[in-house]
């Protein structure tokens, strides 16, 4: 069922739309898959909360610390409802990039089943974000793990067709994203995921793409880590999340050692709490996290399935625009099987750079180069892509300016 | 349009026929990219009786970037290092204005149409690469810059 959203009362949430870009021009904000813009009640909640209940959380024996406490348990719990899991098993951490560092980390620290050490083998994919490729390249260095991943075809899919050689007994963990989020693909998990869980290994999720554009049931996907980043999913920035399975997070040494996070110390040694706050040292993201909670509430009430049905159709119809323009080529999935709300294209003879300072001129904001995921980018044989990426926020009329804009840029270059 | 004064003619011209573009064969090669962009570039030179000399990159990147790379290595090829690092010392002052500082010409010569990237914060990276990666170029091979 195709569900059609309000965009324009949508919009009227969103202050930012009412921001001259250069030359007078509207904004049509086209890098919701860099960072989403805000709705005036994420400001507000985030006001609200510095307002009347500022205080550090979980020390104060006072009023104002029980408000901060509850304000902030309370998100968790919001959060916990959104993904359908138990509040214990969020932790919140600045962000996305964190949680994987935090993981990567404990894993090297921690003993038993996760324990990563020489000779172990962790899996990616050539699909990754620099975020989920780097903590666990290093992790690998450091250990002396051996790293391997799954290769990307031109569609922008995962080669399955040698995973039990991929995926071995020796795996530990393997760590793969929901969607691309340079070509918009998303990969064909269930095989990984049952060949990672039958040789002991463990399963983590960049869901940073996918969380904040569609009902993503964690149970069904069986997987045992799972992150997203709130300022993508219309909550402020350095707030993320990392959700674990309860009996996995008790097996894991602390990532940060600070304050809130043990059980006791002494000038020698010191034993950490139970999770979610023995990964929480210091005092947390308190505002950031209230504004996350009120970020998902909006999410939900207009609906992930209305939402993501609504990207789908922007996309089904920025596609179209895109291929029928000559010169300009969609990287990746042409169709709308195996894909979500993320176009990334090239236009002949022009880099970039070029294309987007061009489509600027018409108040279009689009990502340019190589997205954060640089070996990708090689492996398609070029130096960066044009992105567009949508939301709630967009319409039909924002996807017309999209390609007359990059008309634009071709004829801009052609005709001089 | 204000697009015009980012792309002048001169720039394009260099961007579409670059100068002293080639394989660089000097034994000391300087690589640099800018990693927010992926934009690249090689290149070697040497420094003979106090003169640039043999200046050689090759490159991929933008057209800012590529041009950038182009205008530089003709400009100071042949100059007397001395010369040169007046100009790199003008061009860095030119694109750190934010558009208030249009160059000296008879300094920068085709350099000067790049001014207009300094109103672009974006850009002006890519503006500076050929030119970090001539310093960095001169003073592995001895030049004092």
């Amino acid at each position: 069922m195709k569900s059609t959203l309000d965009v324009a009362a949508i919009k009227s949430d969103f202050p930012i739309f009412k921001e001259p870009m250069r030359g007078g021009k509207r904004l049509v904000f086209l890098d919701s898959g860099a960072t989403s813009q805000k709705p005036i009640q994420v400001m507000d909640a985030e006001r609200h909360f510095y307002s009347t209940q500022n205080a550090a959380v979980h020390r104060g024996s006072y009023y104002l610390a029980e408000q901060a406490s509850e304000a902030y348990e309370g998100a968790r719990a919001s959060v916990a409802k959104f993904l359908q899991v138990k509040s214990e098993e969020i932790i919140f951490t600045k962000s996305a990039t964190e949680s994987l560092n935090l993981l990567a980390v404990s894993f090297e620290r921690s003993n038993g089943r996760l324990r990563i050490k020489a000779g172990d083998e962790i899996v990616v994919s050539e699909l990754e974000h620099h975020a989920n490729l780097l903590p666990w390249q290093q992790l690998a260095k450091r250990t002396g793990a051996v790293l391997k991943w799954f290769e990307m075809l031109p569609d922008g899919s995962l080669d399955l067709s040698r995973i039990d050689e991929v995926i071995t007994s020796k795996c530990k963990v393997v760590a793969i994203t929901h969607q691309s989020n340079v070509l918009g693909s998303v990969p064909n998990l269930e095989p990984i995921i049952s060949a990672a869980h039958a040789v002991g290994a463990v399963f983590v999720l960049d869901s940073c793409q996918s969380v904040p554009h569609q009902p993503v049931d964690i149970k069904e996907l069986d997987v045992d880590f799972l992150t997203f980043s709130g300022h993508k999913a219309l909550g402020p920035t350095g707030i993320g999340v990392l959700w674990g399975r309860a009996g996995l997070l008790d097996l894991m040494e602390p990532f940060l050692y600070g304050g809130s996070m043990i059980e006791t110390v002494t000038m020698t040694d010191a034993t950490w709490a139970p999770s979610p706050k023995r990964f929480e040292a210091g005092v947390p993201n308190m505002a950031q996290a209230v504004g996350l909670a009120a970020a998902l509430d909006y999410l939900s009430t207009v609906g992930l399935t209305n939402i993501h049905s609504w990207e789908m159709q922007l996309t089904e119809y920025a596609l179209k625009g895109l291929q029928s323009i000559d010169g300009v080529a969609v990287v990746g999935p042409q169709g709308l099987a195996n894909r979500g709300g993320v176009i990334s294209f090239t236009v002949d003879g022009l880099h970039p750079h070029d294309v987007g300072q061009v489509m600027d001129q018409y108040g279009v904001a689009v990502r340019t180069g190589h997205h954060c995921a640089w070996p990708l980018i090689r492996k398609l044989g070029l130096t960066g892509t044009t992105r567009a990426s949508f939301y709630l926020y967009n319409d039909f009329s924002d996807v017309d300016v999209l390609l007359e804009s990059v008309q634009g840029a071709r004829d801009y270059f052609r005709k001089r | 349009m204000e697009l015009d004064s980012l792309y002048q003619e001169v720039i394009l011209d260099h961007y579409k026929k670059p100068h002293h573009k080639g394989l660089p064969t000097g034994e000391i090669q300087v690589h640099h990219v800018n990693p927010n962009c992926g934009d690249e570039i090689t290149l070697s030179l040497a420094i003979r009786d106090g003169k640039v000399e043999d200046l050689v990159w090759d490159g991929a990147g933008c057209s800012i970037s590529q041009a950038s790379a182009s205008i530089m290595s003709e400009l100071v090829s042949g100059k007397t290092v001395a010369e040169a690092q007046v100009a790199l010392k003008e061009f860095t002052e030119m694109m750190q204005s934010k558009g208030n500082f249009l160059g000296n010409e008879e300094i920068l010569e085709d350099a000067v149409a790049l001014a207009g990237v300094s109103k672009f914060p974006a850009r002006v990276k890519c503006a500076l690469l050929g030119w970090m990666a001539f310093k960095d170029a001169a003073i592995q091979n001895g030049a004092e810059l």
